[in-house]
């Protein structure tokens, strides 16, 4: 991109620079004596440790470090590189866990043992392996950016599509297929232009694409509230919010091994170690349902714990959402799980704080709704340079304090996304899970959406969907009833409203994430176990009107043994057969009478 | 430069000294501070300049004057480490307190500790056996856990602390706990009696304490959980011990953290306390887990009293965000009598399924747990409704489930201060004795296979 003498220039300049640190205060530090641009990444101290450009202000420059800062003087070298934070793109990607600002963790275990130390540096790519590239295009092509001219098999599963950087095209010179590390030419265009499998690009600035569509394909992800109620499209957005305990990782979790994305980017913002590891254990062993292999080939960790370097949990969302935008390049359906956003936003509260920046609401930053709405505008279903049609839908984790969404990072997410899934703590604590609270969650894709399920799972899939989520509000209206004057003083018709809504609450969207087969319940069964709640409220109603008594409708065997039948392997066969069971034995009831 | 005193002091305010011009100081580095009536106290530089020092002052800054000499030791805040810190008592900046001699170090370990890489943890999942039943069937405590106790004032959580250190066990192995206890701010009272109680049973022995009482320097308070949780990894991950870390109080520290964010006229969060104070929180909580190819282990019980036993404030909420779970103490089962006063309610063990089960506890460990969850949690929601219907409203299931409620109070979570019962004969079988006052057709969270194992009086055999 760079034309090549002005970069010469720009190292002679900095090798002129003479930078010194003035002044630390935890992780920003202060620089004098360069000028670097803004963003730029430099080395700082003795020991080199990586930081950013976050700010200029007269000859000062103002620094935020990756590392910890403890044992560095004013008066150590800063040392510019003429780069900008950047991340390796190229085969090795997947499987892969890094940092917040892409060092794999196993490397630096290599390096520094079980404890992260400071002042290593580590590639993002594997820079000596060698994979086998495929050459799909030849000798006398015209390609530009986004142009896919060969394939790696990444991964059992995944085909990497090696593209054209960015800013270059022209026409093909020479392409070879065979055995390559990712810094090999593979390809050179009529100018000189060579072309590695391995690209770099500025974290903070989106890849380009021709346009973006608007979402029309549901991102199937198994659990039965999002999908059925709340459902995200590809390409979308969705919002987790809740109090501590109340599900946002199980939930995204969930959504890391069942949804139906091609590709997974796992961001751990400023949480757990010990959730990164469960991921790091689980993963390969989990057999993803829509591949058969494991589901560690399609997914990318991204872990920057809670007690690692806050500046690096700042980078950290942007080093995932530019892998991901990477994978979406090659026309792939990408889901990405930011898990905690409110993590990210205090990452930079602390920086503004000690920038001394006017603070905003509860000390934010003033920009923090821009840069909340920049993370999630980066989301969307796209036609990518290449032409093809890849998307990256955006999830993110939002940690209030105390459980109030009225909180800035809370209302900030919630004015871009589209779906909100609110978890509740009375839900949690009645261990009713997810605990996503049915009555204020909303999504705004079913509309885009509807086609789509009544083309590939049933006609009337949308007026289903209305109807349990009706009887839902109903109940809501009837419990303020039942709170005044108990259940026995209601009409029978609004007594049996209440047992159906029940059902719906307990059988259908209660989902225990750790229960080997309730964990994911694919499309056509999660239609089919709503009709079957609908079938159950018809033949009571029927009943009903011909004399038969509540409870022993509700009792029935057969609806027990729908119901308890959602636990068991073969559920999907069965469950048809078991809802004719149930009419008849509903039917009987009357006769009893 | 360390030898050098320096004698531009500028300001001084709260806990915080600036100073002018110095040679370079590096950041994190410890202060020695001579007063003119020789009194020498300790600091560490917060923030460092060509033109100006911050430096933290742990014993506060009374008497502190424009003449007091300031050394920097040229050096970060570090512990002498050594095998010989199980059986001794330290104050809260490290130096003896027992009359015994000075650590001979093995090494000198920087306090502020490194994270565990998460790539070099290992999952947490053998499960420790605290004697206690309301902890142990439903929310059991795994090796590598941070599981905080959530208390108020004038509640028995440090017996319940102190029981668990007696107790803690893994089944079917004879590892042992050390014990390192870190005190923040507590009362002279407060400590002798978990030193007394250490003494008794012989525990002490086994013990590495650390202490700052209510008045020791608050300001010191910010390092004495440092210096606890670095003696902790050093016998942990350097000489494969289980090690226990119990700290109390977690509120006292959080306020010393408010107090130099004031001190700093930083902006601050919620209720004052720093904007990062989560991450501060964090640096200690992480400090537990399991690190690949290591035998030890660390385990946390921080105790905090929740102000005005409010779960939402900062302190237990931002608590709750970092650790594994919770243990809530109820003022309201402490009145009815009831020790220990355990609500299992709104407690959680987020690491509990990795712990219990077939080969670990028991097979119907998890049925057992989730069915005496919902039963007490029914019971217990039907207290309110008899208090306005009475109980004549109430039909049959409604009124086991209520009559359940109390027997589960009084006979699962009352038990004594001494009394460890183990977690299958003890405590699941109780619960399953218990759970008879149920019908089996109300037990619906119990799978039949366990009701046919297990129930006392429906068990085929
Ligand atoms: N779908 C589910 N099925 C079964 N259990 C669940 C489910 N969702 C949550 N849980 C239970 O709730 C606990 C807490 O969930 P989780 O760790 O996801 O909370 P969180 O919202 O991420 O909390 P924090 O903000 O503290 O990270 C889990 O350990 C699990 O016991
Ligand atoms: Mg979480």
């Amino acid at each position: 991109m760079e034309v090549i003498p002005e970069k010469e220039k720009e190292v002679k300049k900095m090798s002129e620079e003479n930078g010194l640190i003035y002044r630390i205060s935890g992780p920003v530090v202060t620089a004098v004596g360069i000028t670097p641009r803004m963003y730029e990444v430099v080395r700082v101290g003795d020991e080199g440790l990586m930081g950013e450009v976050i700010e200029l202000h007269g000859d000062q420059s103002v620094i935020q470090v990756y590392e910890e800062t403890s044992g560095i003087k004013p008066g150590e070298p800063v040392v510019r590189t003429g780069q900008t934070l950047s991340v390796q793109l190229g085969p090795g990607l997947l499987t892969q866990i890094y940092d917040g600002i892409q060092r794999p963790l196993e490397d630096l275990e290599e390096t520094m043992g079980a404890f992260i130390t400071r002042g290593v540096d580590a590639d993002g790519l594997d820079l000596k392996k060698k994979w086998e590239f495929d050459a799909t295009a030849s000798k006398g092509d015209e390609v530009s950016a986004g142009h896919v001219i060969g394939t790696v098999q990444e991964t059992e599963t995944i085909e990497h599509r090696v593209m054209v950087p960015p800013g270059k095209s022209g026409t093909i010179k020479s392409i070879k297929s065979g055995k390559f590390d990712v810094t090999q030419t593979v390809c050179t265009l009529d100018d000189g232009t060579e072309i590695a499998m391995m690209q770099e690009w500025p974290v903070r600035t989106p890849r380009p694409f021709v346009r973006k569509y608007a979402p029309d394909v549901p991102l199937i992800t198994g659990q039965r509230i999002l999908d059925f109620l709340f459902p995200l499209a590809k390409g979308g957005t969705a919002g987790i919010p809740g109090p501590f305990g109340s599900g946002k990782t199980v939930t995204q979790q969930q959504l890391a091994k069942w949804s139906d994305a091609q590709i997974v980017v796992y961001i751990g913002c400023g949480e757990r170690g010990n959730e990164m590891t469960e991921v790091l254990t689980e993963f390969p062993h989990l057999i993803d349902p829509h591949t058969g292999k494991p589901l560690m080939n399609r997914t990318t960790m991204i872990a920057n714990t809670s007690n690692m370097p806050v500046a690096a949990r700042e980078a950290s969302v942007y080093t995932g959402i530019t892998i991901a935008e990477y994978f979406r390049d090659m026309g792939y359906d990408v889901a990405l799980m930011a898990d905690s956003t409110s993590r990210w936003a205090e990452a930079m509260r602390e920086i503004s704080s000690r920038l001394e920046e006017m603070p905003g609401e509860e000390g934010y930053p003033a920009y923090l709704s821009s840069r909340l709405a920049e993370f999630y505008e980066r989301a969307g279903r796209v036609q990518t340079l290449a032409g093809d049609d890849g998307s990256v839908s955006v999830i993110g984790a939002v940690s209030p304090p105390g459980g109030d969404i009225s909180e800035p990072v809370s209302q900030g997410t919630l004015r871009i996304v589209k779906v909100f899934w609110g978890l509740d703590a009375g839900l949690a604590r009645q261990r009713h899970f997810p605990a996503i609270n049915w009555l204020s969650s909303y999504s705004l894709y079913p509309q885009a959406l509807d086609q789509w399920y009544r083309d590939n799972i049933a006609s009337d899939f949308p007026e289903i969907r209305t109807e349990i989520s009706a009887l839902l509000q109903v109940e809501a209206e009837l419990q303020e009833i039942v709170q005044l004057v108990g259940s026995d003083a209601l009409p029978i018709d609004q007594q049996l409203t209440l047992e159906v809504a029940r059902m719906i609450r307990e059988f259908f969207l209660q989902q225990n994430a750790f229960h080997d087969v309730d964990t994911y319940s694919n499309l056509n069964l999660q239609y089919t176990m709503a009709r079957a709640i609908l079938a159950f409220q018809d033949e009571a109603k029927k009943a009903i009107a011909g004399g038969a008594d509540l409870e022993s409708v509700v009792n029935v065997q057969a609806r027990t043994d729908i119901m308890r039948g959602r636990f068991e392997e073969g559920y999907e066969e069965r469950i048809e057969k078991l809802v004719k069971e149930m009419g008849k034995q509903i039917a009987a009831t009357m006769e009893e009478n | 430069m360390s030898g050098k005193e320096y004698r531009t002091i500028t300001d001084v305010k709260g806990p915080l000294v600036f100073l002018n011009k110095t040679e370079p100081v590096a950041y994190g580095e410890i202060v020695q501070l001579r007063l003119s009536n020789g009194t020498m106290k300790n600091g560490q530089v917060l923030d460092t300049s060509d033109d100006q020092v911050i430096v933290q002052v742990f014993e506060g800054t009374s008497s502190v004057d424009r003449q007091t000499g300031v050394k920097f030791l040229g050096d970060v805040f570090r512990l002498p480490v050594s095998k010989d810190l199980v059986g001794r008592i330290l104050d809260g900046a490290g130096r003896p307190r027992d009359g015994g001699p000075a650590i001979v170090p093995d090494e000198m370990a920087d306090i502020i500790g490194a994270a565990i890489n998460p790539y070099s943890r290992e999952s947490p999942e053998s499960f420790i056996q605290t004697g206690i039943s309301a902890i142990d069937a439903c929310t059991s405590l795994v090796r590598g856990q941070k599981l905080p106790i959530f208390s108020a004032a004038g509640l028995p959580h440090n017996d319940i602390a102190l029981q668990i250190a007696r107790q803690a066990k893994l089944v079917g192995s004879d590892d042992d706990f050390v014990v390192v206890f870190c005190a923040m701010g507590i009362t002279a009272e407060e400590y002798n009696f978990f030193v007394h109680d250490l003494e008794r049973t012989g525990a002490l022995e086994n013990s590495a304490l650390f202490v700052n009482l209510a008045d020791d320097p608050a300001v010191e308070r910010l390092i004495t959980p440092r210096l606890a949780l670095t003696a902790a990894e050093y016998l942990a991950f350097e000489h494969d011990y289980h090690v226990l870390v119990i700290y109390t109080d977690m509120t006292n520290y959080c306020e010393s953290l408010r107090q130099i964010g004031a001190a700093r006229e930083e902006v601050p969060g919620r209720r004052g306390y720093p904007g990062y104070m989560y991450t501060d929180l964090a640096m200690l909580y992480e400090r537990a887990g399991l690190v690949k190819g290591k035998k030890g282990s660390i385990t946390q019980f921080p105790i905090l009293t929740m102000p005005g036993d409010d779960i939402t404030h900062p302190i237990p909420d931002l608590s709750g965000y970092i650790t594994e779970g919770q243990i809530v103490i109820s003022r309201e089962l402490h009145q009815k009598g009831i020790y220990p006063p355990i609500n299992v309610l709104p407690s959680l063990s987020r690491l509990m399924n990795a712990g219990i089960g077939d080969g670990k506890t028991r097979e119907d460990h998890k049925s057992v747990s989730d069915q005496l969850y919902a039963a007490y949690a029914q019971g217990k929601e039907l207290r309110g409704l008899v208090a306005i219907v009475g109980e004549d409203a109430l039909n049959e299931r409604d009124l086991q489930l209520l009559k359940f409620a109390d027997i589960f109070e009084n006979e699962f979570l009352r038990q004594s201060r001494d009394e460890d019962r183990s977690i299958g004969e003890d405590t699941l079988d109780l619960a399953w004795n218990l759970l008879t006052n149920i019908d089996t057709k109300y037990l619906v969270r119990l799978d039949q296979k366990w009701i046919d194992k297990y129930h006392p009086t429906e068990k085929k055999e």
